[in-house]
């Protein structure tokens, strides 16, 4: 059976059609927009906050839609152990409202940074890594300006310590190098999820690799699990 | 009615690329005395208020709702009336300092 897949989108949210695409197309499940100023996810099983630049990054990414009317019912639904995946901007949101801890500032390097990299799979004690195996290599795009994850110490400390860490990027052989870090990351973190682990944000686009033709079908995989622990 | 000019930077230990970045401009063009460049966002506002204690309430809220982030960003504002004199004054800086100042 098909779930249902909300993805939500803002003034300014560009990889919404990639979400799409990759839950619809790709995994044939049910998707449906929903606008930002809705006050009802109309009964989705899973949330995507997908990537772009919502309120054109204004005051700092993520933090005016984190006001939208419908961030509401995700932090509702999100408490309730609702699944919520944030992509890229999405990732930036959810810092923003709280969901998930720590900040993404501006690429080390002051670029914005558009390529293909690779990431290692670092727990698959989650329901968005569950179909990988521990260590696999991802190959998957990023397009960001702001993606440098930061927080402090003690955050760090309970990250690693309750195995919150799901993506750290990585070479194509898995080994974490700074040469790997394409923004400047805390650790070479690229996704992470909340204590429940029922809420991720990573800066990498899995949806933009579900398929061969993208370059890279190894995204495909997160959505996999994603749905595989829906069932 | 008061105007409120609030300066949001980031916190201290935190890396300032940007201003990393024109700092070492600042050296290219031989200005090597200028160092510590920090950069930020300056906000200026009207208050619809005419209680000054009512319109230090609603900015100090409105600074920690949304204008500054608190895991990376500190701020501090001044207050103005009509007539341009400043009457209130915040800065995060002087609640978590322990350091000595000056």
């Amino acid at each position: 059976m098909a779930h249902k897949v909300g993805v939500v989108v803002f003034p300014g949210s560009n990889c919404d059609r990639d979400a799409f695409n990759a839950f619809g197309s790709v995994m044939n499940q049910k998707v449906e927009f929903l606008w930002h100023k809705e006050t009802s996810l109309d009964g989705v099983d899973v949330v995507v906050l997908p990537g772009g630049f919502s309120y054109g990054d204004y005051l700092r990414s993520g933090a005016i839609a984190r006001f939208s009317p419908i961030m509401n019912e995700v932090v509702r639904f999100a408490e309730r152990g609702g699944l919520v995946m944030g992509i890229c901007n999405g990732f930036q949101v959810l810092v923003e409202c709280g969901l998930l801890p720590g900040a993404l500032l501006r690429n080390a390097k002051l670029k914005f940074v558009c390529r293909q990299v690779y990431l290692r799979a670092e727990t698959t004690k989650t329901p968005f890594t569950s179909a990988l195996k521990p260590g696999q290599i991802l190959k998957v795009p990023i397009a960001h300006g702001d993606g440098n994850y930061y927080a402090d110490e003690a955050t760090l400390k309970s990250l690693e310590e309750e195995d919150r860490i799901v993506f750290r990027y990585s070479t194509r052989d898995g080994e974490i190098t700074s040469e790997a870090n394409p923004n400047g990351s805390i650790r070479n973190i690229a996704g992470i999820v909340n204590k429940s682990r029922n809420v991720l944000g990573m800066m990498p686009h899995p949806e933009r690799a579900s398929e061969q033709i993208l370059g890279s079908a190894s995204g495909a995989m997160v959505l996999k699990s994603v749905i595989e622990s829906l069932n | 009615m008061y105007k409120v000019i609030i300066k949001v930077t980031l916190k201290k230990k935190i890396l300032d690329p940007q201003g990393k970045a024109i700092e070492s401009s600042l050296h290219n063009l031989g200005f090597s005395n200028l160092t510590g460049v920090r950069t930020g966002k300056n906000i200026e506002i009207a208050i619809n208020e005419k209680d000054i204690g009512r319109a230090k309430t609603s900015i100090q809220s409105a600074c920690e709702k949304l204008l500054a982030n608190p895991v990376t960003e500190e701020f501090e504002y001044e207050i103005f009336d009509n007539d341009g004199t400043a009457v209130a004054r915040f800065s995060t800086l002087h609640t978590q300092t322990k350091e000595p100042v000056g």
